[in-house]
C-alpha cells in the first residue's frame, strides 16, 4: 500500500492523476482500477477525470461519492440518464434494477438503446455503457421487477435510491421499501412535454401525496408517450437530488414536488 | 360565486389556462371537474389555495382551485 502511495504521488500533476496512470497503477500492482481510485482520494490526490468537478466539489466529497452506492430503479427513459450522468460525476457503486429488454419504440428517447441494442437486456447494456465511461464504477446488474419480496435485499447498504420507473404502483411500493429500510428516495415521473421531481426522505409519505387521488392506471403519458427531451430534464434534476443527499449540501426538494411544462416553459412547486 | 380556476398541462387543451367562474354556492371540487369534463381517472395535483383537497371539498367565493393530471411515466 505504502508503495502504491508512493507510486501514486510519483505520477502526480500538482494533485491530478491521469487515467494513464491509474491503470498503470491497477497493472503494476495487481488492483482494480476502482480499488486504484480509492488509493488515490484517500491520498487526497484527485483523478483527473474530475478535474472539472472540482469548483463544486472538494476532493473529500468526490471521495464521499466514490464511497456511495446508488440502486436506480429501471434503466428506460430516465433511468438511461441517471445512470450515465451518476457513472460520470463519479459515484463508486450503481445497482442498476430493470426486468425488461429493449423495442424498437425505446430508440427516441432510452440513452442506452440503439439498433444495435435491440433485444438486448436494459441493465446488461447499463453495465456495459459504464464499464465503457467509468471503469472506477462497481455496476451490480439485476434484471428482476422489484418488489416488497425482493427489495430488502436488491437495495441493502444503499444510500440512495432513485425512482425511474413507468408505474404509479412500483412507486408507491419503492416509497415504502425505502421508508422502512432508512433510506432517501429521488423520484422523477414524465409524460410528454411534461415532468416533475421530488426528493423524499424516510417516513414524508411524499408520493402517496402527489398520487392520493389515484385510482389505478397510467398517467397521461399513455396518451402523450415521450420525447427525447423531456427524460433528460428529469433526470438531470434527480441526479443533482442525488448528488445533494449523498453529500449533504443544498437544499433538497423534500415535502415540495417541482412541475416542469416544457411546452409553455412553466415551472410550478407544489407543497406537499 | 366566483372561483378561479387554473388548470395545468394537458388540461389546458380544448379549455383554457385561468379563469374567473361563476358557480352558484356550495358547488364542489368534484362539480367543478366534471362540468370541465376532466377525466377522473387522469387526476393528479387538486388544490385550493395551495392546499390538497379531497374532491367533496366544497369551494368558497374568491378561493383558487388548481388541477394537474396525473403524471406517472418513467
Amino acid at each position: 500500500m505504502r508503495e502504491l502511495q508512493g507510486f501514486l504521488r510519483e505520477k502526480a500533476d500538482g494533485d491530478l492523476i491521469s487515467w494513464q496512470h491509474q491503470l498503470a497503477a491497477a497493472e503494476r500492482f495487481a488492483l482494480s482500477v476502482a480499488e486504484v481510485e480509492a488509493a488515490i482520494l484517500a491520498a487526497d490526490l484527485m483523478p483527473a477525470r474530475y478535474q472539472r468537478n472540482r469548483g463544486m466539489l472538494t476532493t473529500q466529497q468526490q471521495a464521499r461519492l466514490f464511497q456511495s452506492r446508488v440502486a436506480v430503479i429501471g434503466c428506460g427513459g430516465l433511468g438511461g440518464y441517471v445512470l450515465e450522468e451518476l457513472a460520470r460525476l463519479g459515484v463508486g457503486a450503481i445497482v442498476a434494477i430493470d426486468s425488461d429488454h429493449f423495442e424498437e419504440h425505446n430508440l427516441n428517447r432510452q440513452l442506452l438503446s440503439s439498433p444495435g441494442t435491440l433485444g438486448q437486456i436494459k441493465v446488461v447494456a447499463a453495465a456495459q455503457r459504464i464499464a465503457e465511461i467509468n471503469p472506477a464504477v462497481t455496476v451490480r446488474s439485476v434484471q428482476e421487477y422489484i418488489s416488497r419480496a425482493n427489495g430488502r435485499d436488491l437495495l441493502a447498504d444503499t444510500d440512495c435510491v432513485v425512482d425511474a420507473v413507468d408505474n404509479v404502483t412500483t412507486r408507491l411500493d419503492l416509497e415504502a421499501l425505502c421508508s422502512d429500510l432508512k433510506i432517501p428516495l429521488v423520484h422523477g415521473a414524465i409524460a410528454g412535454w411534461y415532468g416533475h421531481v421530488a426528493t423524499v426522505y424516510p417516513g414524508e409519505d411524499t408520493l402517496r401525496k402527489i398520487f392520493r387521488l389515484w385510482t389505478g392506471g397510467k398517467g397521461i403519458e399513455q396518451q402523450l408517450g415521450n420525447p427525447s427531451f423531456t427524460p433528460a430534464v428529469i433526470a438531470s434534476m434527480q441526479v443533482a437530488e442525488v448528488c445533494k443527499v449523498l453529500l449533504g449540501v443544498g437544499a433538497p426538494l423534500r415535502n415540495r414536488q417541482l412541475t416542469f411544462n416544457l411546452l409553455d416553459m412553466e415551472v410550478a412547486e407544489i407543497p406537499l | 360565486m366566483k372561483v378561479n380556476v387554473k388548470l395545468f398541462a394537458t388540461f389546458r387543451a380544448g379549455r383554457f389556462d385561468i379563469e374567473t367562474r361563476q358557480y352558484p354556492d356550495g358547488t364542489t371540487v368534484e362539480q367543478i371537474i366534471d362540468e370541465l369534463r376532466l377525466p377522473r381517472e387522469k387526476l393528479g395535483i387538486v388544490m385550493v389555495n395551495s392546499r390538497h383537497v379531497n374532491l367533496d371539498r366544497e369551494m368558497c367565493d374568491g378561493e383558487t382551485l388548481a388541477i394537474f393530471p396525473l403524471v406517472g411515466g418513467g
